[in-house]
């Protein structure tokens, strides 16, 4: 396996070569934080692309064809598009509050974004409590929500944001505890360990077989909740609540919720496939020693982008099969249903890993 | 239908004749019209009472001299449709109905001056375009009656201070056109809902009183332009039966063919839009796919999609098209399979199932009294099919069933839809191959004048039923030519079907209502 360590290092060396320590540092963290922000713009272009064209294959249509070969320069064409829009001032509402808004739901979708493990050595953010980190920073999100609805002074936005606020809290507990679960088998909160592990043992799902399956059907469904989408986008529920807590936004404001939907999606599928599907690490079947070898030759990055778009693909086909749920079945869901499931599954999978029942 | 013999009831002897009626059985209030029958006639009220279970139908009619202040006792303790239908009485005509707890006008501007429907108002004159926003009162007028002949007045209160209103509309993309809903709320729990009508009022009543026959054809189009074909055969059917001309058996039966492609049509978009209403999208293009065959039906033969202009005053604007009965014979399975496909993805899933059963259910009483006919009304139980009932075209040598369900709900009433399109299937499937020779239009005299009299005429719309009244003193424009709305029911149906339910259900029932704005304002 190609460890990405290689390529940091000798340009850790390279700067050090030229300058003293604390600039190359500075430098550093300029490139990464430039290669994060291009890998974000990029990865929602092609989320974006891509949901267009197969909720278009769903629904019997063609889906974007006009701009570009096969409409591939269409999502380009609507980013410029929402560069060049007018951010309108409203009156009456709380300045501060509305400007501050969306930057929060960004940033606490890029702090999660940088948190996903790309490569055998291509983590941005790695440290041993990683799991931990991913779920705090991921909830400065719905502060974003929340504000925006309150400092809108709109009652859709209001609605919106109160049922977002009810949900994505609701939901976290789940995927706390599924998340938890994973843990009390894997043993680590670092990704790259995670990740390390199941490349040398397995991936999770296998390793962990009936819980850890349970726990990925549970995590996908609230993961798709925690990301407002449907059959979970009561937030924005457009056919009662028009757009729900973003309705007063316009420009790259309004851009920045639509930007950190996608995201939240690839990243909420990046996430499962790292604690489930092995992250980085190639499919192996123990025993075919050609099989593996071949795989390994594919590069952990294409496993790891791989794995997410398949997940990101099951989420979309939930989206366009399912109508909306109404806020208190939602919650219902949640409270009666999948909280203690994963309480279960949280106790079931310790007696496991105690008992060694585990591969 | 001739109205001959129209009881004329003094204004104090209405409500006894009334209550007799409802006593009787007389439980369904199909129409009640608004009248200025000029100087000596006086204002006044037509009333159509109809018996649910014998269909036997009562005509009356009141009428009151004073044109300054014109009092009538109101019904609408007795039915709760003739809330809304006396409140467009007042917006047109003025007339005052002592003991209606909600004098509000209903389509026109709260600050509208003058009655335009009066034959000596001059609403152009006293109604400049007006730069302000329309006001919207939280309260409202009750007017009572004195012994003594005087007039008092009491304020009732519609929205007080401590109701959260939210306005649903008019731009609001589950409401189906421009309809707004003041919604008091009490968390996501719906408490009150008062509908408020007329953003696309367009006065096609008034209009009609100066257009010739075959000008006012051209409006019913514009109604519910779901029911474009039904609407429109409705106001054929009135002209010529009024003026005795026969239409062909061939026009009856591709009439009746129309008719039920066109009710095809407009459920299978009831279908899509409750969908794309409840956030499944797929399934509403799935039911886009299949109408753009029934469009494509139509644009051969009629030249139209929406707004189809076929129908005429003796018969048809032109002969069907050579390919009708093989594109309708290709259709007829296709649409049976694809029936399944909606029931499989859609029908069957368990959110849906959860989000709409038991949901804003109306009983039988309630959709009789708020005259809720078409599906709302036979998912409640109320046979109230009038190509039953009071069979018109070719609905007599048919086979078909009237579907009815028991509870009401919303999943009754989006099932009564989806099994209707079957059996206006199997309608069109028996006419298809025995379409009769003959003319496809009548000859007619080039200016249209009806007989003096009063007709009334009766179609099954996609969404109920619609009727056309007219009064004709001979001219060749009409004197009267009132539309019972399909819809105007089901939205005053709205509030009692919605409270205590949840803001997501007010899509749902609103959905499931099925309703067309333009019908609604007309």
């Amino acid at each position: 396996m190609f460890d990405f360590k290689v390529v940091t290092n000798w340009i850790d060396t390279l700067l050090l070569s030229f300058l003293p320590g604390w600039a190359a540092t500075l430098v550093e963290c300029v490139l990464v934080a430039l290669a994060i922000i291009t890998l974000y713009a990029v990865f929602a272009i092609i989320l974006i692309y891509m949901e267009r064209k197969i909720c278009a294959f769903f629904q019997c249509r063609l889906g974007p064809n006009r701009v570009g070969k096969w409409g591939s320069i269409q999502v380009l064409a609507d980013v410029l598009k929402m560069l060049t829009k007018e951010i309108i001032d409203m009156k009456n509402v709380d300045r501060l509050l509305h400007k501050m808004a969306p930057f929060l739901v960004i940033v606490a979708s890029m702090l999660t974004f940088a948190c996903l493990p790309w490569n055998k050595g291509a983590e941005v953010l790695d440290f041993n409590i990683g799991i931990f980190f991913f779920l705090a920073a991921g909830s400065i999100g719905v502060v974003g929500i929340l504000l925006a609805g309150w400092s809108s002074n709109n009652k859709y936005a209001l609605i919106g944001a109160m049922r977002s606020g009810a949900q994505i809290i609701s939901y976290e507990v789940s995927i706390g505890l599924v998340m938890l679960t994973m843990i009390v088998l894997t043993g680590t909160m670092s990704f790259s360990e995670i990740c390390q592990q199941q490349a040398d043992l397995g991936w999770n799902i296998f390793r962990g077989h009936i819980p850890a399956v349970l726990c990925f059907i549970i995590y996908l469904i609230a993961g798709n909740a925690e990301c407002n989408r449907g059959p979970f986008d009561m937030p924005e529920a457009e056919s009662e609540l028009t757009a729900g807590y973003h309705v007063e936004y316009s420009g790259m404001h309004f851009g920045f919720y639509y930007l950190a939907e996608y995201l939240n999606l690839f990243i909420c599928a990046g996430i499962a496939s790292t604690i489930f599907l092995g992250g980085w690490a190639p499919f192996h079947i123990p025993g075919l020693e050609g099989f593996n070898h071949v795989m390994d030759y594919i590069p952990g990055a294409v496993w790891m982008v791989g794995k997410t778009f398949f997940v990101v693909f099951l989420l979309m086909w939930i989206r366009w099969t399912f109508p909306r749920l109404r806020i208190d079945q939602l919650l219902a869901l949640e409270w009666k249903y999948l909280m203690p499931m994963s309480l279960v599954l949280l106790v079931l999978m310790a007696v496991c890993v105690s008992l060694g029942l585990t591969f | 239908m001739t109205l001959d013999n129209i009881k004329t009831l003094e204004p104090s002897q209405l409500r006894a004749e009334m209550q007799g009626l409802k006593a009787k059985g007389f439980d369904y209030l199909s129409n009640l019209i608004g009248m200025d029958w000029g100087e000596e006639g006086g204002l006044g009220v037509v009333y159509c009472v109809e018996n649910t279970q014998t269909h036997e139908q009562v005509w009356l009619k009141t009428a009151t001299a004073d044109r300054e202040q014109p009092v009538l006792p109101t019904v609408s303790d007795l039915w709760d449709i003739a809330n809304i239908y006396e409140r467009e009485a007042y917006d047109f005509y003025g007339i005052i109905f002592a003991g209606h707890p909600d004098m509000r006008r209903i389509f026109l501007r709260e600050d509208w001056v003058g009655y335009p429907m009066r034959k000596d108002d001059k609403p152009a004159e006293q109604n400049p375009l007006r730069m302000t926003n329309e006001p919207l009162a939280d309260d409202t007028t009750e007017y009572t009656m004195q012994p003594d002949g005087t007039l008092t007045t009491k304020k009732n209160v519609v929205f007080g201070p401590d109701d959260y209103v939210v306005n649903i509309g008019p731009q609001h993309p589950s409401t189906h056109g421009v309809l707004h809903f003041r919604v008091a709320l009490d968390g996501e729990i719906i408490r009150k809902i008062d509908p408020v009508l007329g953003y696309i009022h367009r006065g096609v009543e008034k209009l009609n009183e100066s257009y010739t026959y075959p000008q006012t054809l051209a409006l019913t189009d514009r109604l519910d332009y779901l029911g474009a074909m039904q609407s429109r055969h409705a106001l054929c059917m009135c002209i010529e039966k009024a003026m005795g001309i026969e239409v062909s058996d061939r026009v009856q039966v591709v009439r009746t063919i129309l008719d039920e492609l066109q009710r095809i049509d407009s459920h299978i978009l009831f279908f899509s839009c409750l969908c794309q209403d409840m956030g499944a999208t797929t399934a509403f293009l799935y039911g886009f796919r299949d109408r753009e065959k029934i469009l494509d039906i139509f644009e051969e033969t009629c030249g139209g999609r929406l707004i189809i202009n076929y129908n005429t005053i003796g018969g048809l604007m032109a002969d069907i098209h050579p390919n009708f009965q093989k594109r309708v014979k290709e259709f007829i399975p296709y649409m049976r399979k694809n029936i399944k496909e909606y029931h499989a993805l859609f029908t069957g899933n368990v959110i849906f199932q959860n989000r709409s059963k038991g949901i804003g259910p109306l009983t039988k009483e309630q959709a009789i009294s708020f005259g809720c006919t078409g599906g709302t009304g036979r998912a409640a139980g109320w046979a109230n099919d009038v190509r039953k009932n009071h069979p018109y075209a070719a609905y007599d040598r048919v086979e078909f069933n009237q579907v009815l369900r028991e509870s009401g709900d919303s999943f009754d009433r989006y099932m009564i839809r989806l099994d209707e399109i079957l059996e206006s299937l199997n309608i069109i499937e028996q006419l298809i191959d025995n379409i009769p020779e003959g003319n496809y239009k009548e000859k007619t005299k080039p200016i249209i004048k009806v007989p003096e009299g009063t007709y009334y005429q009766a179609v099954e719309t996609s969404r109920g039923e619609f009727g056309v009244f007219l009064e004709s003193k001979g001219d060749k424009s009409p004197y009267r030519l009132h539309y019972r709305s399909t819809g105007l029911p089901l939205v005053a149906a709205m509030d009692t079907a919605c409270r205590g339910f949840k803001i997501a259900d007010l899509v749902t029932i609103g959905g499931t209502m099925d309703y067309i704005v333009p019908d609604i304002d007309r």
